[in-house]
């Protein structure tokens, strides 16, 4: 990690250390630190498999596929077929980590495991065969559907849940960013559905591997060779067009380029109210942000840190939490991803305190995109986030969460080494017309989950 | 986003278990394989720091066997004249260190009617010192790029900075100054009262199952204090005073009630020298007289039901066990070291025993099921398995289900690939702790305040690889009668028919449904 070192610190034991890159044959894009101070690897393999792929009428694939990762692996050439058990006890029996989950975008596998040659070996062929050959068994996905809907109904009686899901929909409309799985979506999936998606969508087409650890050019090499021999290769890659026709939203009138429709502002207000028999109203107010590409993410990211994301510091804590005591807590967020995800406020508060709380909160908002910070919170935002850079990646886990998501958004390899700098070149004006330009006060999503008061 | 639902298989048991450690401000998540979350987990060492004489009087080394070994292992122990312990283990490989301030009071310390004061007064350490007014602390820890929370615990409470490794000396400034100087005027409390009370209802009123686990210790332990919550009844909470988080204060926050844990990229002799610059002053004080409040024996099983809004049955039992207190040939540390392994066979891995035996096949009975073992603590350890049924499957049936597995093992006892299995993840994970600093900080406050040696983690490698399956076998014959069980069920309310309306609107909002 001491590729940062001669920028940002004198320390002699975080001399340069870089980020490397390859393409590989295929599409597949690694990317790497070679880290040797613990004998261990962590390792980050995302496709573009995420939920946003999900068909309109199966909400919850991808997730489902993730999760059917685990649970089994057909034969492949001498090697037998491993039910669900034997992958969970092979696993252990090499210490080794290995997790599948779905977000928005991607598919994202992590394995963690020993750098040890004859452990790590083991654990990369097994991982190559549960993402190439999962079983997809029709026995296990039915099991696994019950336990899915029941946490579903489950998370239906909690308020939390209940406000995300509404917020979701309020906030991205008909865009697939919006959609939740349900009853009737998860009902829908069979496993032929898996074996569908995972063959369409987990090949190395636009896939990423990012790793860091005790690993050197040439073993960091054979790992990502040995993964993309396994990727079939895909259609997509030569014709992206036609798949996602298939795939993609049914209807659309005004499709990205990646075939997904764009996040369209809100019109007008809009307030939710659910009611529930719960303690305290959760709440969530908000409006589509921005992609991960857009030029204002730097002033954005610097002025939410003064707004609401900057823990006890923030005018959102200082307001509702410090000066009135109504939430324990409250905070602001944006969710940049390939395409616009949500700009989140959230608190909790007791039932009867509910409208105050949200009259504090427009309030806050309302000032913070009219006037814009002060130069002296903007000073201290920059001391913060300067200042702190290195906590962000000051262990073999944090650095690979950057690493991938460099590699996801096509970053430029000396992204690190320039944030500081493009946080440091963040001005008052910047963040006024950032904020200005993006959120319209009068237009936002409230969605409250609690007691009518 | 959808991922939650089913991170909610892995994290069942941190829901409940969280209550034993509220981690204030932010959200710091532990490990989650089984074998390795003792740390953080609730020993019959209640005579151990009983003296006064004997707290004083502590030699620097008393908490290691051996000081050589804890070099070795980079650990570097000194004591203050005024008894506050100071940890440092340097590690160069990245330019940060955490600073963490532990003192030895938590929950357990409080006594009826002031149930939540530890906590409140964690809350109330953001309040001020007369040299830096309320929020100034943590907008200096802020604008030296610092992060920064607390955490209370049934045995501790804890204070930390993570910074980069320059700004290690203003912390220590900062966090010696509120530790020696908190004071805040009366109207802080008032509304910081009111965040706790917030905590309390998103925590625990509004979570049936943490609700459950409360009910479940208030139900377990009669005499002893951990049948209290971290965070208060809600009565006592209504009813605390300024004065009351004062005098707790003033009467546990003392250097020879504390340890100062520094990990990162710092020089040994210059956190020492800092330690004594900034903490060395401090007079240390006559610490109250901690009665030991020790558990009578239990005859017989007890139970406990909640009835709360939810989908999904829910079963918890809890038996008492005992705990891990040291390095040596006692049976009660032999056994706490089985008990750790038998955990880890039931439910350390996908697909081990508790997966396989009741979530799995035709005559499954439960969605998931899981369980854990405390290891170590300041107060007595329990061992519990819990589970959620499958539709139309009864709590007592599950119940029956999830003994039989325990009664297995005392009948067959274990494989010798079982435990060949978890000592593989405990090598392995030993190797992955040191990739957080944070970790590793807080895992020797913990020890410390448990009376543990700081370097328990290496110390167990060699013990945990001698459990035979004869030990594991012998716990488990030992130790699940119903005579020490507890046992808690949730019970899914059929929604109150006034807001049933809204319920189908909430569904319907949230797309469910026909």
């Amino acid at each position: 990690m001491g590729f940062l070192a001669l920028a940002f610190f004198a320390q002699e034991a975080w001399s340069a250390l870089p980020i490397e890159r390859e393409k590989l044959q295929g599409g597949l894009e690694v990317y790497w630190v070679n880290v040797q101070s613990l004998p261990m690897v962590d390792i980050q393999i995302d496709f573009d498999a995420g939920s946003r792929r999900d068909p309109v009428n199966k909400v919850g694939l991808a997730s489902v596929v993730s999760l059917m990762l685990n649970k089994g692996v057909t034969s492949q050439g001498k090697k037998p077929a491993l039910d669900e058990n034997a992958l969970g006890q092979a696993w252990a029996d090499l210490g080794a980590v290995f997790t599948a989950s779905a977000g928005d975008d991607r598919m994202s596998i992590y394995i963690r495991s020993l750098s040890q040659a004859s452990v790590l070996n083991e654990a990369m062929a097994l991982a190559y065969r549960q993402i190439a050959a999962p079983a997809f068994s029709a026995s296990i996905w039915s099991r696994e559907k019950t336990r899915l809907l029941s946490d579903l109904k489950e998370s239906l009686t909690q308020p939390a849940p209940v406000a995300a899901r509404a917020f979701k929909q309020a906030v991205m409309q008909s865009h697939p960013y919006g959609r939740s799985m349900s009853e009737d979506s998860i009902q829908r999936i069979d496993a032929r559905d898996l074996k569908a998606f995972h063959s369409s969508f987990l090949s190395a087409c636009g896939a990423k591997i990012s790793l860091v650890g005790a690993l050197n050019r040439e073993q960091v090499l054979k790992i990502a060779n040995g993964l993309a021999q396994q990727l079939k290769p895909s259609p997509r890659c030569a014709d992206s067009s036609a798949l996602e026709a298939s795939h993609g939203p049914a209807h659309n009138d005004t499709l990205s380029a990646s075939g997904f429709e764009a996040v369209k502002p809100l019109e007008k207000a809009q307030r939710i109210h659910i009611g529930f028999n719960s303690a305290q109203s959760h709440v969530l107010i908000g409006q589509p942000g921005i992609e991960r590409a857009d030029a204002r993410y730097f002033p954005l990211t610097v002025g939410n840190y003064i707004l609401g994301g900057g823990g006890f510091v923030s005018r959102l804590t200082e307001q509702v939490r410090e000066k009135r005591g109504l939430s324990y807590s409250v905070y602001s967020y944006f969710t940049p991803a390939l395409q616009a995800g949500p700009f989140t406020i959230g608190l909790q508060t007791r039932g009867d305190q509910t409208e105050q709380a949200i009259k504090v909160v427009q309030d806050v908002l309302q000032e913070f995109v009219s006037e814009g910070p002060t130069q002296e919170e903007l000073q201290a935002a920059k001391d913060n986030l300067i200042g702190g850079f290195a906590l962000r990646i000051d262990s073999n886990k944090k650095l690979l969460d950057n690493v991938a998501n460099m590699a996801w958004y096509h970053l430029p390899l000396d992204y690190l080494q320039t944030w500081s700098a493009q946080v440091q070149k963040v001005s008052v004006k910047d963040i006024h017309q950032a904020f200005k330009g993006l959120i319209d006060p009068h237009k936002l999503a409230t969605v409250v989950v609690g007691v009518k008061p | 986003m959808y991922g939650v639902l089913f991170a909610k298989r892995v994290v069942l048991l941190s829901e409940t278990r969280i209550l034993n450690l509220l981690q204030d401000r932010q959200t710091v998540m532990q490990g989650k394989n089984k074998i390795m979350q003792y740390a953080f987990k609730a020993s019959r060492i209640l005579g151990v720091f009983v003296s006064i004489g004997a707290v004083l009087a502590m030699p620097s080394w008393a908490l290691s066997p051996d000081p050589m070994a804890l070099k070795a292992h980079g650990i570097h122990v000194s004591t203050l004249d005024n008894g506050l312990t100071v940890v440092v283990k340097p590690d160069s490989k990245a330019p940060t260190a955490v600073h963490m301030l532990w003192v030895k009071v938590g929950s357990m310390d409080e006594v009826d009617g002031y149930t939540g004061i530890a906590h409140i007064l964690e809350h109330m350490m953001f309040k001020g010192t007369p040299s830096v007014p309320a929020g100034e602390f943590s907008k200096k820890v802020a604008a030296l790029g610092g992060r920064e929370n607390a955490f209370t615990d049934k045995d501790f409470t804890g204070y930390f900075q993570q910074i980069p490794s320059s700004k290690l000396e203003s912390v220590m400034k900062l966090e010696a100054d509120r530790f020696a100087n908190n004071s805040w005027p009366d109207e802080e409390f008032v509304k910081e009262l009111e965040v706790v009370k917030e905590e309390r209802r998103m925590r625990t009123d509004d979570a049936p199952r943490s609700k459950l686990y409360e009910q479940l210790e208030a139900t377990h332990w009669l005499a002893n204090p951990y049948r209290r919550p971290i965070i208060g009844w809600m009565e006592d909470l209504n009813s605390m005073t300024p004065k009351d988080a004062r005098d707790f204060y003033h009467a546990w926050y003392a250097p020879n009630n504390a340890v100062l844990v520094v990990v990162g990229d710092v020089d040994v002799k210059q956190v020492q020298d800092l330690a004594k610059t900034y903490y060395g002053h401090l007079p240390q004080k006559v610490l109250p007289v901690r009665k030991p409040r020790s558990e009578p024996p239990q005859h017989g099983v007890r139970r406990v039901s909640l009835k709360a809004p939810a989908e999904q049955a829910y079963v918890l039992l809890s038996w008492r066990v005992p705990g891990f207190t040291g390095f040596d040939h006692q049976q009660h540390n032999k056994e706490a070291l089985a008990l750790t392994v038998l955990s880890a066979v039931l439910d350390g891995y996908e697909g081990a025993r508790l997966d396989r035996a009741l979530t799995q096949g035709a005559k499954s009975v439960a969605q998931e099921a899981n369980s854990y073992y405390d290891f170590a603590g300041r107060g007595p350890q329990i061992f519990i398995l819990e589970a959620v049924p499958k539709a139309g499957v009864g709590l007592s049936l599950l119940e029956e289900r999830l003994k039989a597995q325990i009664q297995k093992i005392a009948k067959e006892g274990v494989s010798e690939s079982e435990l060949k299995r978890v000592k593989a993840q405990y090598v392995a994970q030993a190797v992955y702790k040191r990739d957080s600093f944070f970790n590793q900080a807080q895992e020797m406050g913990a020890f410390w305040a448990r009376g543990l040696p700081l370097d328990t983690n290496d110390l167990l490698m060699g013990p945990l690889q001698e459990v035979s399956s004869k030990e594991v076998q012998a716990v488990a014959a030992k130790y699940f009668s119903d005579d020490t069980l507890s046992a808690a069920y949730l019970l899914p309310e059929p929604l109150d028919p006034k807001t049933q309306k809204r319920q189908e609107q909430a569904k319907r909002m949230a797309g469910v449904g026909k």
